[in-house]
């Protein structure tokens, strides 16, 4: 029954993700995909509880090594995306200034 | 704590992913988005640490600090003109990411059919995402030469290699005690899936490459989900993994091609594809 619920869960999802980005300008095609791409990161809670649940000594290691990857991807991913997107911001009230 | 505080903070948190993901489609609101987005993740990892599933804190402090450290550095070292290269890369952070907890949740008492199905999904997507991402940067930023290579039989060679991981995760669920031996040939072979499916494709097509790998860390993430029975994996995990491949989608179209064209270009004019 469980697996089931997931699998509402999931088709319910993935329609909400493909109608959020139905319309979006080309210039913000990279922030979003970066944006996106550090969300995707989520699997660090995945990797905490690998780590943390105490179930041997592999389920560690991996699950440790695992919160390293999924952590550089969550933090440079924000990061990146808010580099990009500020620079928009700069040339947005470039303009603004010049009008 | 209990599980419906856990729930409701994973509900928040999926609340604020969907919102942030909704205002980065617009560039007057994107940056507030991104914080939105990024709130959404340091609840769900805080809830998660304070919840009672775990109860040894140290090797987590540890690898996240020094992933927090890693990635805040290559963020703020990269050159504007570098980023897409860093985001295949961080992608490819994240992919290993969820191959690593589908394989450390092998190690678990739980051995359903169900669990190790999903286990074998998220260790290939993870894995595909993994070495297609570091292919991708290594056209981008010239490391290899950033054209097509492709050679005689390459798709018969992947077919291969897709069979071949079907049979092993057929055997390894129904014969789980076979799990241990296999499940190496399963990484290395969803590895080398990811190589063999990014190499043929020319250095201009990978930001649409690294979008639709974007996508399929997603995935992976929502397969991890399954696998360890968490819902906030499944609900961000297949939002991105949906809304990449619209993005994916989209920028195909700007450049007025199809996805399939772009991804096999390489097949079809061997000797056009730059």
């Amino acid at each position: 029954m469980e697996a089931v619920l997931l699998a509402f869960i999931l088709m319910l999802s993935v329609f909400l993700g493909f109608e959020l980005i139905a319309k979006v300008p080309a210039t913000l095609h990279t922030p979003l995909m970066s944006g996106a791409n550090a969300i995707s990161g989520i699997t660090v809670v995945g990797a905490i509880i690998a780590a943390g649940a105490d179930l041997g000594p592999w389920s560690t290691w991996l699950g440790a090594l695992a919160v390293f990857f999924a952590t550089v991807n969550v933090v440079g991913g924000y990061m990146v995306t808010d580099r990009m997107l500020s620079m928009f911001k700069k040339k947005d009230s470039d303009t603004r200034g010049d009008s | 704590m209990s599980l419906e505080v856990l729930g409701g903070v994973y509900i928040l948190a999926a609340i604020l992913f969907v919102f942030g993901l909704k205002l980065m489609s617009s560039p007057a609101t994107a940056v507030r988005g991104n914080l939105l987005s990024s709130v959404g993740m340091l609840i769900a990892v805080v809830i998660t640490l304070l919840s009672k599933e775990i109860i040894d804190y140290r090797y987590i402090a540890g690898a996240a600090i020094l992933g927090a450290v890693v990635g805040a550095v290559a963020a703020r070292r990269v050159a504007m003109t570098g980023m897409p290269e860093m985001v295949a890369l961080f992608n490819g952070s994240g992919g290993i990411g969820s191959l690593l907890v589908g394989w450390a949740a092998l190690y678990s008492d739980d051995r359903s059919a169900f669990t190790l199905i999903t286990v074998m999904i998220s260790i290939l997507i993870g894995g595909v995402t993994f070495s297609g991402s570091l292919v991708a940067w290594a056209k981008l930023s010239e490391t290899i030469g950033s054209g097509a290579i492709t050679f005689g039989g390459q798709r018969l060679v992947n077919v291969l290699i897709l069979l071949a991981l079907v049979v092993c995760s057929v055997l390894i669920v129904f014969n789980p005690a076979l799990t241990f031996p296999l499940v190496f040939v399963v990484i290395a072979l969803s590895v080398l899936l990811g190589v063999m499916a990014v190499i043929p494709i020319g250095g201009a097509d990978m930001p649409v490459v690294i979008s639709l790998l974007n996508s399929y860390s997603g995935l992976a993430a929502c397969a991890a989900g399954f696998a360890i029975n968490n819902t906030i994996l499944i609900v961000a995990g297949s939002l991105v993994g949906a809304a990449g491949l619209i993005l994916t989608n989209i920028m195909c179209k700007a450049m007025n091609r199809s996805l399939s064209n772009v991804l096999f270009s390489g097949f079809a004019a061997p000797g056009k594809a730059t």
